[in-house]
């Protein structure tokens, strides 16, 4: 049944391709582009390689330990290209190099923030991460807290990062598709909702990493190929590479130093907090670390998704930078023939249009193809960490109170995941066309101020009670939340105020710092019964964190 | 054996603090080497960023703060490498003997 099914839904898949194709309004707006034959038969050979891999996926997913991590099997290689594939999005392509493009040096700045998080994860987290968690990361703050009210909350916590990021992702594949395909822009949404509700839904993890790995291993191919075609045009020489760069750009000498990007201190600070302690705050990352069958494993895992996530940093750096003389000089890249003048299809495109003009079409739609499969890896990833908070954490321990069958639980799980993925279509084509990158600011700010507090807590301080976690999440989440909508991303650019009540894009300096004061304040002063039983179940707790023993298995079944 | 008698014994065995201590001062210890260079250096981006003017070389254009940021990257994952392999040696080695002495 469940062959034909994908079977069903691939044929679907290529019906709605090609009605997008053949369909109306090929030339109408000013943004779209001419269809990419070429991308779009990449794409293709990709979805069905990985629909084969799915169906393989199905056969091998037969408990819930299989569905939600694999049952523990994956190694710390391939869990360490996973995690860098459901980092990498096709917005740290685009957007990384496109800041480097218009900013010069900003843009590294801001790649060092992304990145700065992956070594503290390991050292401070990882592993007792994996000797503690078994399937979520609600799985570890409630592990001696109350498992109603703390999972409940650590659930809702997961899933709200889970709808802001779904949302900036598939309002991405809309215009990005729109735009490298010339597909229209609900059918992208749609194409990419379906294609990762057949992932999840009958491959769950399995399917999942491999579809991360997979992609991970295009993007830095991809990238690495189209670095050294650029390196080529500058005789290999990256000193003559930023000379002419320097040439080009309007700003010249002032792009290889700090500009306004980070000129105020305070907002430089919360940005940094939020990337850097978000990070480890995403579910969907968090998850990654259950796939592997112990601690040694999970180490390894974040050495080499660093390795992999700073390399390509790197690499998308050179790309920004040389495609300042590649493209910025070029007319047949801007709107009309001038030059500095409007980027074609947008100021996200620099990467793209660099692809085009050192490697020609076939290597643009081999880019273009790349960036889908990774918008599909990453949503897969998403709905995944949603799918298991809803069916593992609410309906299996909350409702059920751990009595649900594992059957019952698998069916629970696929019915989240295919409702997760209609929620993300309706949202996707609901944002059409708004401004969504306050939702990253959101989803980073809840991250760091609701999910990282009580995590870092619960493994660390003997004294973390359930009144202190619930409370100092509710002031992380209210705060956080509250601070966005009063930012200028929100305030100003969305609502049409004039001057914003918040001056930060990001919140994390005070609604992280409010969340870790609150869960404390209200921690030493819970003087219950069950406050002292917390207390005391930390010591079981912290030699399991520190042991591995009794940590769940690599597999279950 | 019960599990609460297992614990108690790893409790008690000397290994077992000197684990917790060696790798939770080695790992506290990274986490410094790794965020006060990067909040130093956000925080001069934003206050000082004249002193990132200076050029890497006579008559070039590349200036020192490119491969300090650089730097800052490779440099925090040659860290990681370095945890990982006291981690999964060194430490794994203890734990091990604790695990195993606890189930005697």
């Amino acid at each position: 049944m469940k062959r034909s099914a994908i079977a069903l839904l691939a044929g679907s898949l290529l019906a709605v391709s090609f009605a997008a194709i053949a369909g109306p309004g090929g030339i109408e707006g000013v943004e779209k582009q001419p269809v990419n034959f070429s991308a779009i038969a990449m794409f293709m050979i990709f979805v069905i390689a990985t629909l084969g891999i799915t169906k393989w996926a199905a056969a091998q997913t037969k408990s819930t330990a299989d569905f939600y991590t694999a049952g523990g099997g994956i190694t710390g290689f391939q869990n360490g290209l996973a995690i860098a594939g459901d980092y990498m999005s096709a917005a740290t392509l685009l957007g990384l190099t496109s800041m480097v493009y218009f900013k010069g040096f900003d843009g590294f700045i801001y790649a060092v923030c992304f990145f700065i998080g992956w070594p503290i994860i390991l050292f401070l987290i990882a592993e007792r991460l994996r000797n503690l968690g078994k399937f979520t990361f609600a799985d570890i703050a409630s592990y001696r807290l109350d498992q109603n009210r703390i999972r409940t909350f650590a659930a809702v916590g997961s899933l709200t990062v889970v709808c802001f990021y779904l949302i900036v992702q598939m309002v991405g594949a809309g215009q990005l598709i729109q735009l490298l395909f010339g597909l229209e822009y609900n059918y992208a949404v749609v194409v990419v909702g379906v294609l990762m509700m057949v992932y999840v839904t009958f491959g769950g993890m399995t399917a999942t990493t491999w579809v991360q790995i997979i992609k991970a291993c295009l993007l830095l191919g991809g990238g690495i190929t189209l670095m050294l075609l650029t390196l080529s045009k500058f005789g290999w020489s990256v000193d003559t590479l930023f000379a002419k760069a320097v040439e080009s750009h309007k700003a010249g000498e002032k792009i290889m130093v700090p500009g306004s990007l980070m000129a105020d201190p305070i907002s430089a600070f919360s940005l940094s907090l939020g990337l850097v302690f978000g990070t480890a705050g995403l579910p969907h990352i968090m998850m990654r670390f259950f796939t592997v069958p112990n601690a040694k494993e999970a180490r390894k895992s974040v050495f080499y998704a660093t390795g992999f996530i700073g390399l390509f940093f790197l690499v998308t750096i050179i790309l920004g930078a040389g495609a300042i003389t590649i493209v910025g000089t070029n007319p047949s890249f801007f709107e009309g023939g001038q030059v500095g003048g409007k980027l074609i299809g947008g100021g996200n495109m620099p990467v793209m249009h660099l692809a085009k003009a050192v490697g020609g079409d076939i290597f643009l739609g081999f880019l273009s193809a790349v960036a889908f499969a990774t918008i599909l890896a990453v949503v897969s990833g998403l709905a995944l960490a949603g799918a298991s908070a809803i069916s593992h954490d609410l309906y299996a321990r909350v409702i059920k109170k751990g009595q649900a069958s594992s059957s019952d639980e698998l069916r629970v799980t696929r019915f989240a995941s295919v409702g997760l993925g209609i929620t993300a279509i309706a949202l996707g084509i609901a944002f059409k066309d708004q401004n969504v990158l306050f939702l990253v600011a959101l989803a980073f700010g809840v991250a760091s101020s609701v999910n990282f507090p009580v995590l870092i807590l619960s493994m660390y301080w003997k004294g973390l009670t359930t009144r202190g976690a619930l409370w100092g999440g509710i002031a992380g989440l209210v705060s956080s939340v509250g601070l966005v909508v009063l930012s200028p991303a929100v305030w100003v650019k969305v609502l049409g105020n004039a001057k914003p009540i918040f001056p930060y894009d990001h919140p994390a300096i005070i609604s992280m710092t409010l969340a870790f004061f609150v869960t404390w304040l209200m921690s030493v002063t819970d003087k219950s019964a069950r406050a002292a039983k917390e207390a005391e179940a930390y010591e079981e707790q912290y030699i399991r964190a520190q042991t591995g023993l009794g940590a769940a298995g690599a597999h279950d079944h | 054996m019960s599990q609460s008698s297992v614990q108690a014994k790893i409790r008690s065995n000397p290994k077992f603090a000197e684990l917790v201590a060696k790798r939770t001062r080695f790992a506290i210890v990274l986490s410094f080497v790794v965020l006060v260079p990067y909040y130093t250096f956000m925080f001069l981006v934003s206050m000082h960023p004249q002193i990132f003017a200076a050029k890497l070389s006579e008559g070039g254009v590349l200036t020192i703060g490119w491969p300090i940021a650089a730097l800052l990257v490779i440099g925090g994952w040659l860290l990681t490498g370095v945890y990982v392999s006291r981690a999964n040696g060194e430490f794994d080695r203890l734990n091990q003997e604790i695990l195993k002495e606890a189930h005697k």
